[in-house]
């Protein structure tokens, strides 16, 4: 049978509800299926919803479920889908709550998203082993300061200027959320050592440390920019999460 | 160079010595072959329309939402927490503090 709708014409009326089943979609009986195209339209829609709401669970638990769905339905319509692959759906979420009026009062929730967004880079990311504490005491002391690493692909750092780190934790495992206050900056890592995603807040300084190795930076001049950025910065304990978390694979190219 | 001027390398070393001693040990890439891991299938799946009889489906209605008419409130686990002084669940306060 040919085809007597453009993709054009049915995707434009597949986004919006009010718009009438386009002409030439009908049934096998030859009629005109205006309500098979409804439910069609709508189970697009809730299966998006549904994808939306495995994809950012925290955000989902933290503005409820009911308006999380009433929320996404805006969503989806201004962002539809671009790729056929629905774990890469929500990419434009963060900035999409950053302008979205009803939440604006909850400064925290775009960087909540921004986590759960890279926990599910890291969950896709490719497998491989990561530089254990065994490797970096194999590595000899004179070649410590100009040691490079190579990152995992699910290593992600998160800088917040909220606790955005510690929310999306508590919410996620189901812990209460009371003992947080929500202004506190936090710094997140997100690594897949294994098959588990791990989330963890890193301490004063271990961001800018493990994002300059990530960029490509030696062990000492790492150390040097995270000490510069904060005079809190404890180098022992940023090298154990480092190494406790798995955020690099191995070691890298000398430069 | 100038990289030596804030961290000695005696400085690194030792830091990574005491980083070693307090480490516990991750799981290494042993252990990740054993397991399989199986992802993108359930979204993929995911539909809430169940077939058969007596089920509905989860959106029939045809006019459901409208983007000019927003009403809904949040009402979730947010608003429960704490911020010093009497601004619960607000964050205004950080608007102000952003860097220039």
């Amino acid at each position: 049978m040919q085809a007597t709708v453009s993709n054009r014409e049915f995707t434009t009326a597949l986004s919006d509800p009010e718009k009438p089943a386009p002409e030439g979609i009908r049934g096998q009986d030859g009629k005109k299926s205006a309500k098979r195209f409804d439910i069609y339209r709508n189970n697009v829609v809730v299966g998006l919803i549904d994808a939306l709401g495995d994809i950012f669970p925290a955000v989902a638990r933290l503005v409820g479920e009911g308006f999380f769905r009433d929320m996404a339905r805006l969503y989806i319509r201004a962002n539809p889908p671009n790729s056929p692959l629905l774990f890469r759906y929500g990419r434009s979420m963060p900035d999409f709550l950053e302008t979205f009026e009803p939440v604006a009062h909850l400064a925290y929730l775009p960087d909540v998203a921004r986590i759960e967004l890279a926990w599910l880079d890291a969950f896709h990311a490719a497998d491989t082993s990561c530089f254990s504490a065994a490797d970096l005491g194999a590595v000899p002391e004179s070649e410590l300061d100009d040691l490079r690493l190579t990152p995992h692909p699910a290593t992600r750092i998160i800088r917040s200027r909220s606790a955005a780190v510690s929310i999306v934790s508590a919410t996620r495992s189901g812990a209460g959320l009371a003992d947080i206050n929500p202004t506190a900056p936090e710094d997140g890592l997100v690594t897949r050592p294994v098959l588990d995603v791990q989330l963890r807040r890193l301490p004063p300084g271990a961001a800018v440390f493990l994002q300059s190795l990530v960029d490509g930076a030696c062990l000492a001049d790492a150390a040097e920019a995270a000490e510069r950025d904060c005079a809190e910065f404890d180098l022992p304990l940023a090298i154990r999460a480092m190494l406790e978390s798995g955020a690099f694979s191995q070691r890298g190219e000398e430069a | 160079m100038s990289k030596k001027t804030i961290i000695g390398a005696s400085a690194v070393a030792g830091a990574v010595a005491m980083a070693l001693s307090g480490a516990t040990v991750v799981a290494t890439s042993t252990g990740a072959a054993a397991a399989e891991k199986c992802y993108g299938v359930s979204l993929a799946g995911d539909n809430d329309c169940a077939a058969g009889p007596g089920t509905t489906c989860a959106g029939t209605s045809t006019v459901d939402y409208q983007g000019n008419a927003w009403t809904s409130v949040p009402d979730g686990t947010c608003l429960t927490m704490d911020v010093p002084g009497d601004r619960k669940g607000s964050l205004e306060p950080l608007d102000r503090d952003l860097p220039a």
